[in-house]
């Protein structure tokens, strides 16, 4: 009883926030759509020219595009994989930020894909590879595990809203319009949370958060080998996928620290993402900043110290001022040293440090991205000799920028349409004291 | 216009009857009798016996292998490759002088674009004593190719008679193949053009014509001019006979002046190919550049100042 009680007063404080829609609200949602749409008319003047409209020649065939589709990835597999382990874990402090991980998972899955539709010569030919797939390429396991992903991930954070939408569906207030308690109705599938039902959805649950969690480190290692199983400097590396499955789930935690920063400024979500939340993520992202500048460290230092010359040649690029130095030392020092630095020191530890320099590390990630793209490729083993300056070197296009504006503001919309649809905390998940998992507790014999 | 088409309207003969004599002449047992002289009368008259039984004396330039073994196959057929062929390629180094004419001559007969280089020819030093030299890079046509592994819908392909194909109305245009490819040899049609034309019935991947935008393209060792019992546009147009083209199955090549023995060629030449190491079995061996025709400097003779930047890399360590 006592519990039910509780319940309600959750949902009292976030149904306001469900059916007010202020001005500045519909003002984001026509920005963003802008965006979105001179990002199509980007799209169309590239189907229509060809792709030297983009800042991609034959030396350097992925930029941008290729880039994001890393990035966003990695955010989804991120997103979904500490969701899962908080609620695997039965993570009480991290109960609140599930969804929102959750969204960040689907939101940037279905980007993400989009950006190699982008990158793509031949659109219209995309079915092509379904009907003539061939399991030898990476490309092939790169769309078998996506689509896995993807259908994990949707239906995980469809499961997760179950129980909330039923309880949005019996909520007595006439502020819910009837068209919206029908929805609701629709999608809360009878749920009625019956001891029966309730057995069946918790363990459904446990079930599919236990399935992503090797999905996505699966998904993002084959990621990986799309570049690691090319000859290449800097690609053809053993130590590729768990980096980049180490960059993926450091740069998953910052962005979950924007977006807490984002909704703590709404007063509904003050008592629900605390300094606590903070501080924890604040160490999280610590400790990921050493076992990133580790990782990088290892991955260099093993090539530059034979001094192949392949190898030699590509790490010339990144430490010269003329070539990628700048952007090398923003990589480090904003993804390996700066969090060092912030959190160390308790005089720098606060709110709106830590998700600054949480910004700074997305930034930084993406840096590394396209240091781990576009160096090696113009290092090929036949060095590049070619009179056309633009041919050699890469440097995106306003097609490549808008779409990857666009891209940001899919993510952004997405987020703002979702915590209206149901509470961005999910309530369910913490006013039920759910049920320790027994194989953990129970599962060993003596 | 290519000089396909031209060759095209100059197939007049045979139509009625088929020599007997023909068949064995254009089926390309000989190159060296063909390479070099299609494009003009040679005024060498071949004696043929038509089906009914009448002796005619016709120029031999006119001579068209008519029987389907002659025509590129499309579609699902040319991904089999000639019967009994292994075609190879020999370029001798110490022949190159950066002429660029193959770089022409593969551009004119596939339609390219002038940054479209399918052999491109590159300033090459093995170390600092030794002098730089030119290297002319087709596609190597690996017998375990890197691209073919890594294409997502099997547009390109290996051939059993060595080539390594792209079927352009398969391509997704994902460009796995061109990064994969350690020896940067393919290139992608970035720009739509009206000669492009898409699932064109005449196209053929033996021809690379008409060409596709978006999707990749490169060297394909022109075994339709093969079919004809012609040398590839690059072998055929180089002034100094520097690149051999031929059968392994035959033990022989030829740059159209002379015909050699592959393996003797290679045994005694100290042929190699390029990044053995890769272990990619490229089909293009290479003659070291020693006792050279030409000093290398006469290769950069004909470059305009833009061309001649490209070779920066080489030219700034050494002495002008």
């Amino acid at each position: 009883m006592e519990t039910n009680k509780k319940s309600t007063t959750i949902l009292a404080d976030f149904v306001p926030f469900l059916v007010t829609f202020k001005k500045s609200w519909y003002l984001s949602i026509i920005v963003l759509s802008i965006i979105i749409l001179f990002g199509f008319y980007a799209f169309i003047v590239q189907l229509v020219d060809g792709h030297i409209v983009t800042g991609m020649r034959d030396n350097v065939v992925w930029g941008v595009y290729i880039i994001n589709f890393i990035f966003f990835l990695g955010l989804s597999y991120a997103g979904a994989l500490i969701s899962c382990i908080f609620h695997l874990g039965r993570v009480s402090w991290g109960k609140p930020l599930i969804r929102m991980l959750e969204i960040m998972a689907v939101a940037s899955l279905i980007v993400g894909p989009i950006y190699i539709i982008l990158c793509i010569g031949r659109v219209d030919r995309l079915f092509n590879l379904f009907i003539h797939a061939r399991i030898q390429s990476p490309i092939t396991w790169d769309v078998i595990a996506i689509f896995t992903d993807m259908v994990f991930c949707i239906a995980y954070l469809y499961m997760t809203h179950i129980k909330d939408f039923s309880k949005l569906r019996d909520w007595e207030d006439e502020r819910i319009k009837p068209w919206r308690r029908k929805l609701y109705t629709v999608l809360s599938i009878g749920y009625q949370d019956t001891p029966q039902q309730k057995k069946q959805l918790n363990s459904a649950l446990d079930i599919m958060a236990a399935i992503i969690i090797p999905t996505s480190i699966i998904a993002y290692s084959l990621l990986a080998w799309l570049f690691g199983m090319n000859l290449r400097p800097g690609w053809h590396s053993s130590i590729l996928a768990p980096y980049f499955v180490l960059t993926a789930v450091y740069s998953g935690v910052c962005l979950l620290i924007i977006v807490m920063w984002v909704y703590r400024k709404s007063r509904y979500l003050k008592n629900y993402i605390t300094n606590q939340h903070f501080n924890y993520l604040g160490f999280v992202m610590v400790m990921f900043a050493l076992f990133y500048g580790y990782f990088t460290f290892s991955d260099y230092i093993t090539e530059w110290y034979n001094s192949v010359k392949v190898n030699t040649s590509l790490l010339d690029k990144l430490f010269s001022f003329e070539g990628y130095a700048w952007m090398f030392i923003i990589s480090i020092v904003t993804a390996a040293i700066l969090p060092l630095i912030v959190i160390a020191v308790p005089r720098f530890r606060s709110i709106n440090s830590i998700t600054i320099t949480a910004f700074f590390v997305l930034i930084g990630l993406w840096f590394r991205r396209y240091l781990l793209i576009v160096p090696p490729l113009e290092t090929p083993y036949i060095p590049i000799q070619n009179s056309n300056l633009e041919w050699v070197n890469y440097s995106a296009t306003w097609v490549e920028w808008t779409l990857t504006a666009a891209g940001i503001a899919f993510i952004i919309l997405v987020y703002m349409l979702m915590s209206k649809l149901a509470p961005i905390i999910p309530i369910s998940e913490i006013e039920e004291r759910s049920k320790k998992i027994r194989v953990f507790y129970k599962g060993t014999k003596e | 216009m290519n000089s396909k088409e031209k060759d095209k309207s100059r197939r007049n003969f045979l139509r009625k009857g088929f020599a007997i004599g023909a068949g064995t002449i254009a089926g390309m047992g000989a190159l060296s009798t063909f390479a070099g002289n299609e494009e003009k009368k040679s005024g060498e008259k071949v004696k043929l016996l038509t089906a009914d039984g009448k002796l005619v004396e016709v120029d031999k330039t006119d001579i068209d292998c008519k029987t389907a073994d002659c025509l590129p196959t499309h579609g699902k057929a040319a991904r089999k490759g000639i019967p009994g062929r292994k075609f190879v390629m020999v370029i001798d180094l110490s022949k190159c002088a950066n002429a660029r004419k193959c770089i022409d001559a593969c551009q004119h007969g596939h339609d390219l674009l002038p940054s479209q280089e399918w052999i491109p020819v590159h300033l090459m030093k093995n170390n600092s004593i030794s002098d730089p030299y030119w290297f002319p890079k087709p596609c190597y046509h690996c017998d375990n190719p890197p691209c073919v592994k890594v294409c997502p819908v099997g547009a390109t392909f290996k051939r059993t008679d060595n080539a390594v194909l792209i079927d352009s109305d398969r391509c997704i245009g994902c460009k796995f193949c061109i990064s994969a490819c350690p020896y940067s040899a393919r290139r992608f049609n970035w720009e739509n053009r009206d000669s492009y034309s898409d699932n064109d019935s005449d196209y053929s991947p033996e021809t690379s014509l008409p060409g596709q935008h978006g999707v990749a393209s490169k060297c394909d060792f022109c075994p339709d001019r093969s079919r004809e019992g012609k040398l590839p546009y690059c072998a055929k147009s180089c002034p100094m006979g520097a690149i051999y083209f031929g059968d392994s199955n035959e033990d022989a090549i030829t740059n159209g002046e002379e015909t050699l023995r592959l393996r003797e060629t290679l045994e005694t030449k100290a042929g190699y190919r390029f990044m053995e190491n890769l272990g990619t079995d490229p089909n293009v061996y290479y003659l070291p550049p020693v006792d050279r025709m030409f000093p290398y400097k006469r290769g950069l003779k004909n470059l305009s100042e833009e061309q001649l930047k490209a070779y920066e890399n080489i030219l700034s360590k050494t002495d002008k």
